[in-house]
């Protein structure tokens, strides 16, 4: 069971006098529940997702982004670990660090890598998430001895680096049939470059898939409805119930419609205004948005301020 | 070897690719050119008369041309200086036109292509192999049902004495003559080694052809001459690899390449170098295609100080047609100036150029191409497109595409890119678990791999290792 807490953010556009975006963002996600995260345009509910995830193009001012992992959520490290293994302050790691220790961020708008296939891909990630987890929890001694093995390749250059025990193909093609049955995604898709001409509903299933195959603690959607047809919005909704259902995924779900939240039904909804979370509670919280839009919550805040 | 050397070899993976052997040559000419120079070449090859004069022609018209100075944004070559060079090299073996079969070879050679692994690529894949270790080619190998065939493949040298009138008709006479520039007469007066490849009538060579050059002595030149001839309806795949280790005086590769394509066939020249970087790497590759023929080439350029190369393509006949894939990586102090050229001289001709460039710690890659449409060439057709990738701010890239189209019934296309390597791309592989290294190696990789993926599986992944050895150190 893990739980990402986050605590008085603030964070910035990191530029000379950048614009403030998040103004004291407090936030509790454990995994196996569903949050939706709503708000209007400008609110600073995306700047919330980049921040959680480390994107270098803003700056955290202060507060805290925590992780905290149990036994579970290690259960597949060798080394003996010690009470600072379990929890984190994501904000002193690289993005690559939090998606080893489980953090995925779903992106609105996904990038296309040309000339790199969904296959490569996806096994060169999940191999670097399993190499970082050791790295990020194996004793500082351990850590000195492996960097000396590092060195050198023990084959030719002709076969590139020396497999060192990673993912086999067999078993990473397995698991893959099995989370692109569940999102109804063609085979033919392992075959195309990463999002390379994909249209708005695969990649945003493709976001899913992602998520499915790297199993992540904490899952960070960010406007993953936008631009989906209902076939597959209801897709891409059975992908996120089954992280939540099959993986204890905890998700916190950014979106400005009701729509998605028909099929992903929600265990808390939160509402984010000026960069602050203003208002929390459950999946009437979002019907109620729906019939009267923020404006009741704006002057709720103002009262209570 | 040192055991110093030894000790890099096993802990430094760029010591794989940079490992330096003993010099140890049976015969090495006096530095510098001169008419003396190219007679006791000739001489000790044993060469037919004609080739000699052929040899001594060259390197008169060698010395009355200029340096070439004029061209826009050319790289700087004042450095290169021919007296220099010792010209000529020849390994110490006893087999003069090479051994076939590996086990012959001194073992210090051996130990050379090991490390870049020829032997495994040939037992696999290859249908022949040619490698030259400096100026001779030491190893040949031809399986034996392609003899059966008539297909030779062989090293020019030898072709000189074994196929005499096949090369005498073809040799830097109609395709490459010494008169193209002044790097090719140099190379027409002191070639020595190379491949010659040759094909008859309706035959399909359908495993591909590779040699592998190799420089390895201080101060020393290469002009390796490959002579493809492919007959009418005949298919061949041939490969070149390059991979030179540092040194500190400088070096000149100036290698020639002909290529005659027959009616209806259809010849892939694919190569991927990887020159030191104090490496001058000028080179004059030229293919002609008969009606229906088609030439492609695939090239891969990295290392070197100074390279300038535009594999050009003379569509002579009806329906001929060319495709040039081409990428070239700079790093730090290089200038890598490739491209194209294609003169469609027949109706129904078509070309394809594609040219992908990387730059990175001030490096500079210019894409240099020509396309060339004569009067009468209807309904021809030409699509250029140019893309350059750079790391950073320090870096330069340019591209220059000349058209002269004197023709108005064709089709013509032309799309150049230059972009900075996206830091979104970056961050959204980082949040995927790649570190920052990682990410930019899988952009990299994805944007060569219309380059790789032409390549047999061997040579892709050399290509790769390269690129990652490339940008190791610059990353981070």
């Amino acid at each position: 069971m893990a739980t990402l807490e986050i605590n008085d953010l603030h964070a910035r556009v990191a530029e000379e006098d950048g614009e403030r975006i998040l103004r004291g963002v407090d936030l509790t996600v454990e995994s196996g529940d569903i949050h939706a995260l709503m708000g209007p345009n400008g609110s600073g509910k995306s700047t919330l997702a980049k921040v959680i995830a480390g994107h270098p193009a803003y700056e955290v001012t202060g507060g805290e982004v925590l992780l905290h992992l149990d036994e579970e959520d290690v259960a597949d490290i060798d080394a003996e670990l010690d009470d600072e293994d379990y929890h984190w302050e994501l904000l002193e790691l690289e993005p690559n660090e939090r998606a080893a220790l489980g953090i995925f961020l779903g992106f609105q708008y996904p990038a296309e890598i040309e000339g790199v296939t969904m296959t490569n891909f996806l096994r060169q990630a999940l191999n670097a998430k399993a190499d970082e987890r050791e790295e990020l929890f194996e004793d500082e001694d351990e850590e000195s001895a492996e960097a000396d093995d590092d060195e050198g390749y023990e084959t030719s250059p002709m076969e590139g680096p020396a497999d060192d025990g990673e993912i086999g193909v067999a078993e990473f093609q397995e698991i893959l049939s099995e989370k692109m049955e569940l999102l109804d995604m063609d085979e033919k898709f392992m075959q195309r470059y990463l999002n390379a001409g994909f249209s708005g509903g695969e990649k945003k299933q493709n976001e899913v898939l992602q998520a499915a195959m790297l199993e992540p603690a904490v899952a960070v959607l960010d406007e993953i409805d936008s631009g989906l047809d209902i076939d597959r919005l209801q897709d891409v909704s059975k992908g996120i119930n089954a992280l939540r259902d099959e993986q204890g995924t905890g998700v916190l779900q950014i979106t400005h419609y009701q729509r998605i939240l028909d099929y992903v039904e929600p265990d808390h909804v939160h509402v984010m205004l000026d960069g602050e979370v203003v208002k929390s509670g459950g999946a009437e919280l979002a019907e109620k948005l729906e019939d009267k839009g923020y404006d009741w919550v704006r002057e709720d805040a103002f009262e209570t301020a | 070897m040192s055991s110093q050397q030894d000790e890099l070899k096993e802990t430094d993976t760029e010591a794989r690719f940079e490992f330096k052997k003993e010099e140890k040559s049976a015969f090495q000419t006096e530095k510098g050119l001169t008419e003396e120079t190219v007679r006791v070449i000739s001489e000790d090859k044993d060469e037919p008369e004609w080739m000699l004069e052929r040899r001594l022609r060259a390197l008169e018209q060698f010395q009355e041309m200029p340096m070439p100075t004029d061209w826009p944004g050319q790289p700087d070559l004042s450095e290169v200086d021919v007296d220099e060079i010792i010209p000529y090299i020849r390994p110490d073996v006893d087999v003069r036109a090479g051994v076939d079969d590996w086990t012959e070879l001194p073992d210090e050679i051996k130990d050379t292509f090991d490390k870049l692994g020829i032997p495994e690529a040939e037992k696999n894949a290859l249908s022949g192999v040619g490698a030259q270790y400096e100026s001779e080619v030491v190893y040949q190998n031809m399986q034996e049902r392609w003899e059966e065939k008539g297909v030779i493949f062989c090293n020019m040298d030898e072709a000189v004495q074994e196929h005499e009138e096949l090369v005498r008709e073809h040799f830097m006479t109609k395709c490459v003559p010494p008169s193209d520039n002044k790097f090719a007469a140099l190379h027409g007066a002191i070639w020595s080694g190379g491949s010659f490849v040759y094909v008859p009538e309706n035959t399909t060579v359908d495993m591909p052809v590779q040699a592998y050059f190799r420089m390895n002595s201080e101060g020393m030149g290469q002009f390796e001459h490959t002579l493809i001839i492919a007959e009418e309806g005949s298919e061949v795949h041939y490969i070149e690899g390059c991979s030179a280790p540092k040194y500190s005086a400088f070096n000149l590769h100036s290698g020639g390449v002909e290529v005659f394509v027959g009616e209806d066939a259809h010849v892939q020249y694919s190569t991927v170098q990887n020159w030191s970087k104090n490496t001058y790497n000028l080179n004059t590759k030229r293919a002609i295609a008969e009606k229906g023929g088609r030439m492609e080439w695939i090239s891969g350029s990295m290392g070197s100080k100074a390279t300038m190369l535009y594999p050009s393509t003379i569509l002579k006949g009806r329906g001929a047609s060319d495709n040039h894939i081409t990428i070239a990586f700079a790093g730090e102090g290089q200038d890598i100036d490739t491209g194209a050229k294609v003169y469609h001289n027949a109706p129904n001709t078509k070309s394809t150029v594609e040219s992908k460039s990387i730059a990175k710690d001030g490096g500079r890659t210019n894409y240099r191409g020509l396309i060339h449409i004569a009067d009468g060439a209807e309904n021809s057709s030409t699509a250029v497109e140019c893309d350059a990738l750079m790391f950073d701010n320090e870096s330069t890239s340019d591209t220059m595409p000349y058209m002269e189209i004197n023709e108005s019934k064709v089709d013509v296309a032309h799309e150049a890119t230059v972009g900075k390597i996206g830091d979104e791309d970056i961050f959204y592989l980082q949040s995927r678990g790649l570190d920052d290294d990682d990410a930019k190696q899988m952009i990299v990789s994805g944007f060569i791999e219309p380059i790789t993926e032409e390549l047999p599986i061997e040579y892709a992944v050399e290509l790769n290792r390269l690129v990652e050895l490339e940008m190791e150190g610059s990353l981070g």
